[in-house]
């Protein structure tokens, strides 16, 4: 079984600069009813990008051309909140692979390492030379774990297990398959 | 060697120590789960021809998508939406399948998962609890390693009772002194988070101390354990004492075995420490548009603050100017006995404000049939509030219970984000004394002069 790999992209960025961006706001909860991961763009961001009537909003989400900006540039503490799983598939269903920030909450980063979905943490300088420049071109490889533009390279930190199932598209219920054995002999100990 | 309660319960449940190759192969204790976020979970189960390892160590119910309304003369209850049913449907085929315990609609025993675990008896001191839902840090006030999880990690933990995961580091959060009597674990995990802020404890997992941890009931320590994750932490532990095995000894209904050993050595070392001043901590509740931006229910809208525009709130405004439409009591951080005895004892003998509309929602069956015997219901129905049936209700307002655009709710849940309780809706945090004050003078108010 394998899921999406991630290996490098180039791509220009999205610029959200609120901070706390919560789960909450990625995907509303009314949209959790869902019993498939399907058809989730709509309620990504939905009431950022749509009014109450349901008419589009001029949120930059709507304005520019998501193909073509699949890196989210935003302010600190993305992704925190609840543990919804949704909010990585929202966020791939619109086309994003990359987001970019000073603090990425941790259910959050680990639900998106695991969807295909890369979580980048850089320092406040970087961020704020990212968010100076919205649609600016960037390379992110997660090979070299570099985050490049301009003429700027700054590094950053990828857990190396995680690092290495993205990169090679790995589902990690496989390499907790192979160790049943280890813990049937745990669960035999215990009883 | 000295070590922390987290090391020990970790080492107690650890199948493989980790390698730079694999995070640590950690144990599933008990496996809670609900109709959120299973559904797909279970589909690649069903895809992959894999079997749920331990049904018996894994336990539904349904909480989220339920209405609180009683069912219609149809006999069929008001689901807000086709989807809401259907996923409720889904769970309950799901666990039929795979053999799963489930507290179905009409069980005596259904109720919010994170109230419902320790309710019964399942959450126990030791154990390493998940559920696909960040609150489950609520079952850390047992001294048990309990944490949220992502629908794929579900589908690991169906599998394999067992998650990969690398070793979090640990806080050592020390509450010096007692807070006044007006001042409850709610008003605590506030005062943590605003000091901490929503990310100062990403990473790790908080150990809770101290005086006021000592002398705070069973009910009070889940509340702060529950808002753990508001502050970024993926769990928060207390060590068991005699209050948790007594607490204990009820649920289970039977004398549960002591463990002297559960507790932090003297000298263990933790990653980082917090002292918080508990004597001068008083009733709190959130001002912005994320859970650290709190004050004193009492206070002033501080400055330099974000979320004021979403809030309509003024920099230097006095809380107690700003109007209430709605106030909920209920959720799995303030929805059990304690919490709705709290706001039985502001509302005895007094009414809800001309205006305002109070939901009071039990977090389980058992909670409701209690506060009914106890008198608290009559007490929430005279004053002029809505007595519902059990779920998540406004905390999360999946099930049709929401607030309209613009409301401002005093609410005992445990996110204020933009939209939590529908769209446009204000959310203001507070414990069930405060929410209840709040619903009296129909603003915001702090229960010092009512407790
Ligand atoms: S009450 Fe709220 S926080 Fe608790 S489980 Fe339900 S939705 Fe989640």
């Amino acid at each position: 079984m394998s899921s999406e790999a991630f290996t490098t992209l180039t791509s220009r960025t999205i610029v959200l600069r609120e901070e706390n961006i919560d789960t909450d706001q990625i995907i509303p909860a009314r949209f959790l009813t869902t019993t498939s991961k399907d058809s989730l763009a709509d309620a990504c961001f939905h009431d950022w990008r749509f009014e109450a009537s349901g008419k589009m909003t001029g949120h930059p989400l709507n304005t520019v051309d998501l193909k073509a900006r699949q890196i989210i540039v935003s302010g600190n503490n993305f992704g925190c909140g609840s543990s919804r799983e949704h909010a990585p598939w929202a966020l791939m269903a619109l086309g994003v692979r990359v987001v970019i920030s000073t603090e990425i909450a941790d259910i959050f980063r680990s639900n998106a390492m695991k969807n295909g979905l890369l979580p980048v943490t850089v320092d406040e300088d970087t961020l704020e030379a990212l968010m100076a420049d919205p649609g600016r071109e960037v390379t992110v490889s997660l090979e070299t774990q570099t985050v490049t533009f301009g003429n700027r390279s700054v590094s950053f930190e990828v857990e190396p297990f995680a690092r290495r199932c993205l990169l090679s598209g790995q589902d990690s219920m496989d390499v907790l398959l192979s160790a049943l054995p280890e813990i049937q002999k745990f669960e035999e100990a215990q009883s | 060697m000295t070590k922390t309660l987290f090391e020990k319960v970790w080492e107690r449940n650890l199948v493989a120590p980790e390698t730079e190759d694999r995070p640590a192969v950690l144990h599933i204790s008990l496996h809670l789960i609900h109709e959120v976020t299973t559904p797909q979970a279970f589909t690649v189960l069903n895809e992959r021809g894999l079997n749920v390892r331990r049904p018996d160590l894994t336990l539904g119910t349904i909480d989220h998508s339920v209405p609180t309304l009683p069912a219609g003369i149809d006999g069929e209850l008001p689901y807000a939406t086709p989807a809401a049913k259907n996923q409720v449907e889904t769970l309950r085929r799901n666990c039929a399948e795979h053999g799963i315990p489930l507290l179905d609609l009409g069980d005596g025993r259904r109720g919010i998962v994170h109230v419902v675990g320790p309710e019964l008896g399942r959450t126990r001191p030791g154990m390493t609890i998940v559920c696909g839902d960040s609150h489950t840090s609520t079952h850390g006030a047992f001294g048990a390693l309990a944490f949220g999880i992502g629908t794929t990690e579900v589908g690991h933990v169906l599998a394999t009772q067992s998650l990969l995961q690398r070793k979090p580091k640990t806080m050592r959060i020390r509450f010096v002194g007692t807070p006044p009597q007006s001042v409850t674990g709610k008003d605590l995990a506030l005062a943590m988070i605003r000091q901490i802020g929503t990310q100062g404890g990403t990473g790790y997992v908080l150990e809770y101390t101290g005086e006021a941890i000592e002398t705070l009931s069973m009910e009070g320590r889940m509340t702060l354990c529950n808002m753990s994750i508001e502050a970024g932490a993926r769990a928060g532990m207390i060590a068991p004492d005699d209050t948790t095995w007594q607490y204990l000894d009820r649920a289970a209904g039977v004398p549960i075995p002591r463990e002297v050993d559960l507790r932090t050595d003297d000298g263990a070392v933790f990653d980082a420490h917090i002292d918080i001043d508990a004597s001068a901590i008083r009733p709190m509740v959130t001002f912005g548009t994320a859970p650290d931006a709190a004050v004193e229910a009492s206070g002033i809208v501080p400055s330099g603050s974000d979320g004021l525009d979403y809030m309509g709130f003024k920099e230097g405004q006095a809380l107690a100017e700003a109007s209430v439409t709605t106030v909920f009591v209920g959720s799995c951080t303030n929805g059990r006995i304690e919490d709705m005895r709290a706001a039985a004892q502001v509302l005895n003998g007094r009414r809800v404000a001309e205006g305002v509309r109070m939901l009071v929602v039990p977090g389980s069956e058992q909670v409701k049939r209690q506060a009914e015997q106890e008198g608290l219901s009559a007490i929430f129905e005279k004053a002029g509030a809505e007595w519902r049936e059990p779920g998540c209700s406004m905390c999360i307002a999946m099930n049709g219970d929401r607030g309209k655009p613009g409301d401002l709710v005093v609410s005992t849940s445990n996110r204020n984000f933009k939209g939590r309780q529908g769209e446009g809706v204000r959310t203001v945090l507070a414990s069930p004394y405060t929410a209840a004050a709040s619903a009296v003078e129909g603003r915001i108010a702090s229960p010092e002069d009512y407790v």
